[in-house]
């Protein structure tokens, strides 16, 4: 009796199971199959706006990293070794773009940068405007995915530990040159991992880019927007660039966790 | 046995989803498929409905007819489809969902020209979206909103020039996924101008907006059709909604957002009208077409 009610539980545990892994891989898996199995790249009408929008994703991600970059590193470092008052706030602020809708995101974006907003307004005057150029299409990715980076650098700088630090200190190193020549090629891999990961988020960034650079062919249309705005008129071109940014995904994927493993084996 | 308490939880919350599922099937509820700009007029004529039919319940789904178009040509389960242009809903007609005998027309609109209450671009007009610099936001390519904008610019080309519809898509800076995403973004004063139907100009949205007349003669006549969907499981209440819309009351409410009757339209036009062939009938009859004057008074 017993033995049958362990087998009917393992049973339960194999069949719930097999169900949430069938409810996230079979949507991806019949997409792949029907863009491959329709050729979806043979019937693309309007395949100069899949280059375009191609072109405008890799450029906004590409200076979105390098923003990352110089802005997240200096701000990592400091959290991942100085204790100050209101650190705690600071870590919130940066970690609530990863979890928020990134509607609201783009809310939050759109009454500060916009032509009537915060900050906005007043650049408006100067005679700069923010939306519809590809600057709120980087400043929406920055603000999504940046946290990505920064929260992987950081675990990436307390890693490495201050005895380390301390020696390279007393033979002489200050501080540029010691976070240049010990701590960087330490954690360099926790940064790489975070900065890939920052990029695949920042490809696929919708709702904040949506709702604050809006939505033009060549001018502030990424990727996603490129999908959501043509899958009613022309399901083959919304298909193709739905496998381009699967296959980005992936690549990205297996890239940040062999940073990840890597860096686990070393430290 | 840590799973035994499991192997409960899941029956008893199978158990309890099946006790919904059949409740909201007991409850007899319509889902409702509309065009974004009939946001509002479905609202309230659900309301009324609904106050006569207390055993049934409706469900709205609203997005641009197009969206909804493709989301039905997928499978996706509803009763009704209202649709702002013949398009979309001939696309649902030919994909076998529709029968075209099902499908009426129940209203139509015209559209607008709007901009922020301030018009930081000082327009006057059409003329001045193919003359000046400014922010241009329209819907989406596909939407009917966007097919009967591009009509109407088009239509203005012997007044303004051969290239006016080519200058003024170089104002274009969004395409926004339906005609109230284009009315926000204009209310909240991010682009000097858009295309919007005249209905769009809502009482919430009224004061922040200035709201330009578009000359009869290039304006265009949206008209709005409606079905049942052919494998619905409730056809005689979605007749019945659809009889309450094209009834005098429902007309009523529909009026009361400023849309026409399209039985008044279909007498001046003589057919059903389409974006491209319905023009040329228009001018003639030009005088005779009242069009829903409550909305046409300001801007």
């Amino acid at each position: 009796m017993k033995v049958w009610k362990l087998k009917a539980d393992k049973l339960l545990l194999f069949a719930v199971s097999a169900f949430a892994f069938l409810l996230l891989a079979v949507p991806i898996f019949v997409l792949v199959v029907s863009g491959v199995g329709s050729r979806a790249w043979e019937k693309l009408p309007e395949s100069s706006s899949i280059l375009t929008a191609t072109l405008l994703s890799f450029a906004s991600t590409l200076a979105v990293v390098c923003l990352a970059a110089l802005l997240g590193t200096p701000l990592a470092y400091l959290l991942s070794r100085f204790e100050f008052k209101g650190k705690r706030i600071v870590s919130l602020f940066i970690e609530l773009p990863i979890v928020m809708p990134p509607a609201v995101a783009g809310l939050a974006l759109l009454i500060t940068f916009g032509r009537r907003g915060f900050i906005g307004a007043w650049l408006a005057d100067a005679g700069i405007i923010i939306p519809f150029t590809i600057l709120a299409v980087i400043l929406a990715q920055f603000f999504i995915s940046a946290p990505f980076y920064i929260r992987s650098a950081q675990v990436g700088f307390s890693s490495v530990s201050a005895e380390v630090e301390d020696a390279a200190r007393v033979d002489g190193a200050y501080g540029w040159q010691m976070f240049w020549y010990i701590t960087l090629p330490i954690a360099w891999r926790a940064l790489a991992s975070g900065m890939i990961l920052c990029w695949a988020r920042a490809v696929g960034e919708f709702g904040a880019t949506i709702l604050f650079a809006g939505n033009l062919q060549g001018r502030t249309q990424t990727m996603p927007l490129l999908v959501y705005s043509v899958f009613e008129r022309d399901i083959d071109a919304a298909i193709w660039t739905g496998l381009v940014l699967i296959l980005l995904a992936l690549v990205a994927l297996f890239v940040s966790q062999w940073f990840a493993a890597t860096q686990d084996r070393l430290v | 046995m840590r799973i035994a308490p499991c192997l409960r939880t899941f029956c008893f919350a199978v158990l309890a989803l099946s006790i919904i599922v059949t409740q909201a099937q007991q409850k007899r509820t319509l889902t409702i498929y509309a065009a974004t700009s009939l946001t509002d007029a479905f609202e309230e004529l659900t309301a009324a409905f609904l106050r006569d039919h207390p055993e049934a319940d409706i469900v709205l789904n609203f997005a641009s007819s197009s969206k909804l178009a493709a989301q039905l040509m997928a499978g996706a389960p509803a009763d009704i489809f209202a649709s702002a242009n013949s398009a979309q809903m001939d696309l649902v007609v030919a994909d076998g969902r529709i029968s075209a005998g099902a499908v009426k027309s129940f209203a139509s609109n015209r559209l607008a020209l709007i901009a922020p209450a301030d018009n930081p671009a000082e327009i006057t007009g059409i003329e001045a979206l193919g003359s000046k610099r400014l922010l241009l936001v329209l819907a989406v390519t596909g939407t009917p909103i966007r097919d009967y904008t591009n009509a109407m610019f088009h239509s203005y080309e012997d007044e303004y020039g051969e290239d006016f519809a080519k200058r003024v898509m170089e104002n274009l800076v969004s395409e926004e996924s339906n005609v109230r995403q284009v009315v926000a973004r204009i209310a909240l004063g991010e682009a000097d101008a858009g295309i919007v139907y005249q209905t769009d100009v809502t009482d919430e949205v009224r004061d922040d907006l200035l709201r330009f007349p578009i000359a009869e003669r290039h304006n265009q006549i949206a008209s709005y059709p409606i079905a049942a969907l052919n494998d619905t499981a409730l056809p005689e209440l979605a007749q019945a909604f659809i009889d309450f819309v094209r009834s005098e009351a429902g007309q009523l409410i529909l009026a009361g957002f400023g849309f026409c009757s399209p039985l008044s339209e279909m007498a001046a036009a003589q057919a059903e009208p389409t974006a491209e062939t319905s023009q040329d009938q228009l001018r003639e009859d030009e005088t005779e077409v009242a069009p829903c004057e409550g909305l046409e008074a300001e801007g």
